[in-house]
């Protein structure tokens, strides 16, 4: 009999369908109690918790387990952000992807490390230990769903949920070599999901295959009155766009995301994946984003003012940690020093300055017009091409500590990622080969505002003519 | 709204080092009072190296002219999403006080707020 952990989602769901998912579920907890002592990519996964809808077999995801990044409510179950200020926090409602993933009858097992408050690009700042990457214990999963990614990765799980902020899906699939789809913004509810940038945050999924991002994604997508930011916009059913044919279709190579700094061995894997492309029938094209450069800087100003406010509410008041304190100010101050780790108290900083009287138009109106330039961008080169074929991340996965003392040069590896969440745009990473350390690398593929179909199309092409995601990591 | 640098920067506009600027302007003591956040001594320092070191990366977006440029403060174009003003029973609030750090009865209870001298 094979492994059951390194079946696909789709694999596994046929296999429950037939003979139940016990012997699945029993296998991903024996497999998960095996290897994450060493990766840290569960911060929980008590079996017990394991929420089944009984008999599942009926039900689209028949019992099998996916796995939730920590910054998703589930009702009942602790959620902490990878945070102190929210240890033992317990909310009394499932996020509606939570719910969507209960009616479809999967199993919720296991919680995925992160960054704390998704907050991170290695997953090195959590509160709870860094997250570790597969293919080298010694090297950063990504991040901030630098869990969910490792957990896939190394087939703990079939499947997991992250959320995608600036890159928070996508880099760190790249990184573990899975795939990860970040959704047009609005196209799935955020509602539950613990808000960092209200104005950039989607949830997505994270999984071996881009067939097994389309299942997830048929079960989470769709408008959600709970979410006064969720489109109107009918889901189709994705997995029908999965076929091998790219011929004619315009894929666009942004000449701005090919530049120095740039790893040269992905470089050379992604212009060869366009290669594969051409091959296939597509047409390549060479576009150009000018202001693209800008966006780490307009990303860091808007997201960070968002994040300042929505990280107000955590003050000792309502929930989480409370700071035994002799008034109600103090409290406040207490709490909040104690309970936040350096990056938040950075990103809070930064986001309240930028939101002060007096530097409100020079940075955050600035960087809100500027985001308008960036969008306007991808309207143009969507005009003449269907998707964007770029790197995922400028390097593979960079060792544990190596850019912690320098933020500038951390929120630098997400300069690929960042323009897709300014512009709202859904797009996805997948893997496209590896460095010549046995390290992944990922290509993102990026396309029109509710147009994942065609991305995915993409996706799969070159994936099934590839086969670049059977190769595993050795744990 | 136009952008203006000189009143971001108030009267100390004319220094040329942006970094230099930025660090005069940029005061931990009160950005961190206005974050409610009681850092200590420790911390002070490294952090307000970092915000200078992050401010000053982007202060390249103030050489891009964006005269007439709206600013986009959400990417959808919908507004003015409203639900139907509707009663409903919920049990959120008493769910919510279960997890409270300190509750009393239908409430939130927190430290004493006004001090008597």
């Amino acid at each position: 009999m094979t492994d059951l952990c390194s079946l696909t989602l789709k694999e596994a769901i046929d296999v429950a369908k037939k003979d139940g998912p016990q012997s699945i579920l029993e296998a991903f907890q024996r497999r998960a109690a095996a290897v994450n002592p060493r990766l840290n990519a569960f911060l929980r996964f008590d079996p017990s918790q394991s929420s089944v809808v009984l008999p599942p077999e009926r039900l689209p995801l028949a019992g099998v387990p996916v796995s939730i990044k920590d910054n998703i409510c589930i009702d009942g179950r602790e959620v902490t952000c990878a945070s102190k200020i929210l240890a033992k926090h317990v909310p009394p409602y499932d996020a509606t992807v939570i719910e969507k993933l209960k009616t479809a009858g999967a199993t919720l097992f296991g919680t995925c490390n992160m960054d704390e408050f998704a907050f991170g690009s290695s997953c090195e700042t959590s509160a709870f230990g860094p997250c570790r990457n597969p293919w080298d214990l010694e090297r950063v999963p990504g991040g901030s769903s630098g869990g969910s990614a490792a957990s896939v990765a190394a087939d703990m799980t079939l499947a997991a949920l992250g959320s995608d902020t600036g890159g928070s899906i996508r880099q760190p699939a790249a990184l573990c070599g899975v795939v990860g789809v970040k959704p047009t913004y609005g196209r799935v509810s955020r509602y539950g999901l613990i808000a960092f940038g209200s104005s950039f945050d989607q949830i997505g999924p994270i999984t071996k295959t881009v067939e097994d991002a389309a299942i997830l994604l048929n079960v989470i997508s769709g408008h959600d009155p709970k979410d006064s930011t969720s489109s109107p916009e009918a889901a189709p059913d994705f997995t029908q766009s999965l076929n091998r044919d790219v011929k004619g279709l315009r894929i666009g190579l942004p000449k701005e995301y090919f530049i120095e700094g740039i790893d040269p061995e992905i470089e050379k894997s992604v212009r060869a994946a366009a290669d594969i492309y051409r091959k296939l029938g597509a047409e390549i094209k060479t576009i150009s984003l000018p202001h693209t450069e800008h966006s780490v800087s307009v990303y860091y100003i808007v997201a960070v003012a968002e994040a300042s406010s929505n990280l107000g509410r955590f003050d000792g008041v309502e929930y989480g940690l409370r700071v035994p304190s002799k008034d109600l100010r103090e409290m406040y101050f207490e709490t909040r020093d104690q309970g936040f780790g350096q990056e938040a108290k950075r990103r809070i900083l930064l986001g309240t300055f930028v939101l002060s009287a007096g530097y409100y138009e020079a940075y955050y109106l600035k960087g809100q017009k500027v985001r308008t330039l960036i969008r306007q961008d991808f309207e143009k080169a969507f005009k003449e091409v269907d998707v964007i074929l770029s790197p995922t991340s400028p390097t593979a996965a960079f060792k544990i500590g190596e850019k912690v003392s320098d933020p500038v040069a951390m929120y630098l590896s997400d300069i690929f990622t960042i323009p897709a969440n300014l512009a709202g745009i859904p797009a996805m990473s997948l893997p496209c080969g590896f460095t010549s350390g046995g390290l992944p690398i990922g290509m993102q593929l990026m396309a029109r505002p509710f147009d994942e179909a065609t991305m995915l199309r993409a996706a799969y092409a070159f994936e099934q003519e590839t086969g670049i995601y059977k190769k595993k990591p050795l744990l | 709204m136009s952008f203006d640098t000189s009143s971001a920067f108030g009267q100390n506009g004319g220094t040329s080092n942006p970094l230099l600027r930025i660090l005069m302007e940029f005061k931990i003591e009160r950005v961190a009072e206005l974050s409610r956040l009681n850092l200590k001594s420790e911390e002070k320092q490294k952090l307000e190296k970092d915000l200078g070191a992050i401010l000053s990366y982007v202060e390249k977006l103030s050489a891009l002219d964006t005269t007439g440029v709206e600013p986009t403060s959400h990417v959808l174009n919908m507004e003015n999403v409203f639900r139907k003003d509707e009663a409903k029973t919920s049990d959120a609030a008493e769910k919510a006080l279960v997890h409270a750090p300190r509750a009393d009865g239908r409430f939130f209870k927190v430290p004493k707020i006004v001090h008597r001298d």
